[in-house]
């Protein structure tokens, strides 16, 4: 047996220093479907807590919603279970074509491919369309999916401070004798909850012709007047050459990601593309539902319309109680705490009285910014938020934070 | 010689790597540990310290622990020279 003692003490030595340092990751067993309020299993055998859900991707709220359910049920008893193989060879059904038709058609865009995740979509992208010729320039707090495609790509890599518009423009010139250049950001910062200003950086890639890439993984279904994504927010509809985007967050959050933009991209992540290539698409059941989400968002702003208006009431409330909120408008709000372990008993006393959020810290997040990354839903109703305000200003005053600076809570809590 | 070098990459990493409301890098200062520059980001200095002194520091040497502070990065870029 290959596995010896020698492997396995490795091993327990590895997990143990994860533990040392405090980063080791526990799950928390839901009982409930994904929604407002859930019932969670944490620590694990402890009976089940009824609490309301901050900390979910389900901005739009549709996760469990009725219609996207019949429309799965409908996709599983028409197309089947499973395809049981790649999309080139037998694994491609009439709805994958016609959900990327549909995904096009919602984002503005020539073409679309489907991906097992949007973590795939990413990881296969930059290497099927660039070369060693060619340059990539990323915002440094880009999502980790894209990191890693980065590295599994061939093109030289850079980075530029983060939405800092004077040293892009730094970057673009110093690399302008490349190939081809790509300008990489997400829409929205899935920590910070900021917003890319892609109308600026639409204008700079154009100004230095260079390619224009956006993950709006946090963004599809909510920001922008009828939900399209960063791109119709910022008015560059049909000036991004790339889109990436999931299906697990707002767009009914269960699976499968997609690449969409310029149509002779999109064909050649189909020709080349390794997650594509080699590994099963989204599962018909998965594309059913996520073809009655476009329908439904197609039909109505009124979801990202509700959530709009609980997002202003969460930021209010909170900032008037006292709390340092990172800037920005979108339904991610982060409570920052600034100290790591003061993030993590926050986020315990939070959970005791009735609300799920989570708290995050180094190496998630930049040494001392520690946080509470609070994210809200167009399913959460009027009482939910009021509850949950209510549970914040409580812990708030427990550990006197409430009205004070960022240097009084460190020098109080240390950073 | 050294201090001018040292001085070279502190300019550099203040100018890359720092925003105003950052505290003041100094040659100890931590910059991958204490979270200041991201290992991705960290290959424009070494493309940086490459260009600059005409060396090439191979990727096995460029770890993130010999560029953890302008104090090592010195160290290591002296290797090469």
């Amino acid at each position: 047996m290959a596995y010896s003692d020698k492997v396995k003490e490795l091993y327990q030595s590895q997990l143990k220093s994860i533990q040392d340092a405090g980063l080791f990751k526990q799950e928390r067993f839901i009982h409930s479907s994904q929604a407002a309020d859930i019932e969670v299993e944490f620590p694990v055998g402890s009976s089940l807590n009824k609490v309301i859900n901050v900390c979910a991707n389900n901005y739009l709220g549709l996760s469990s919603h009725p219609e996207v359910l019949k429309a799965a049920h409908e996709g599983l008893d028409s197309r089947g279970y499973g395809m049981s193989s790649v999309r080139f060879i037998c694994g491609t059904q009439d709805i994958h074509r016609e959900l990327e038709k549909k995904v096009s058609e919602f984002l503005g865009t020539e073409d679309t491919i489907l991906f097992p995740s949007c973590m795939d979509a990413n990881a296969g992208v930059f290497e099927a369309i660039l070369t060693s010729e060619d340059v990539m320039i990323s915002d440094r707090l880009v999502h980790a999916s894209i990191i890693d495609g980065m590295r599994l790509c061939p093109a030289q890599h850079d980075t530029f401070k983060h939405s800092n518009m004077e040293h892009l423009e730094k970057k673009l010139q110093l690399h302008a004798n490349k190939r081809l250049k790509i300008v990489i950001n997400d829409g929205v910062y899935s920590m910070d909850g900021d917003t890319a200003k892609l109308d600026e950086i639409a204008a700079l890639c154009e100004k230095y012709d260079a390619l224009l890439f956006v993950d709006e993984s946090h963004s599809s279904g909510f920001i922008g007047k009828t939900g399209r994504g960063t791109h119709e927010k910022c008015g560059v509809m049909g000036k991004i050459d790339v889109i990436t985007t999931t299906f697990g967050k707002a767009l009914g959050g269960a699976s499968g990601g997609c690449v969409s933009g310029r149509k002779e991209i999109v064909e050649m992540c189909r020709q080349k593309a390794r997650p594509y290539l080699f590994s099963n698409t989204i599962a018909p059941v998965v594309v059913s539902g996520v073809l009655r989400v476009l329908d439904i968002l197609s039909q109505s702003t009124e979801r990202r319309d509700k959530l709009e208006e609980n997002t202003k009431f969460w930021r209010k409330g909170l900032t008037e109680a006292g709390f340092i909120l990172k800037d920005g408008d979108t339904p991610i709000v982060p409570v920052m705490l600034f100290n790591a372990k003061l993030s993590q008993d926050f986020s315990r006393d939070l959970f005791d009285l009735g609300v799920y959020a989570i708290g995050f810290f180094f190496p998630v997040v930049p040494q001392g910014a520690a946080r509470i990354r609070t994210q809200i839903s167009a399913g959460h109703e009027m009482h939910h938020l009021e509850k949950a305000l209510d549970a914040f200003i409580q812990v708030g005053k427990k550990y006197e934070i409430l009205g004070k600076t960022k240097q009084e809570i460190i020098d109080r809590y240390g950073c | 010689m050294e201090e001018n070098m040292k001085d070279i990459i502190l300019e550099y990493v203040i100018e890359e790597y720092c925003d105003e409301e950052d505290d003041d890098v100094t040659y100890d200062t931590p910059l991958i540990s204490g979270g200041l520059v991201d290992s991705f980001s960290m290959v424009s200095l070494k493309r940086f310290l490459e260009n600059k002194y005409k060396i090439s520091i191979p990727d096995a040497d460029a770890s993130p622990e010999a560029f953890d502070t302008v104090n090592s990065i010195e160290e290591l870029v002296k290797k090469f020279l």
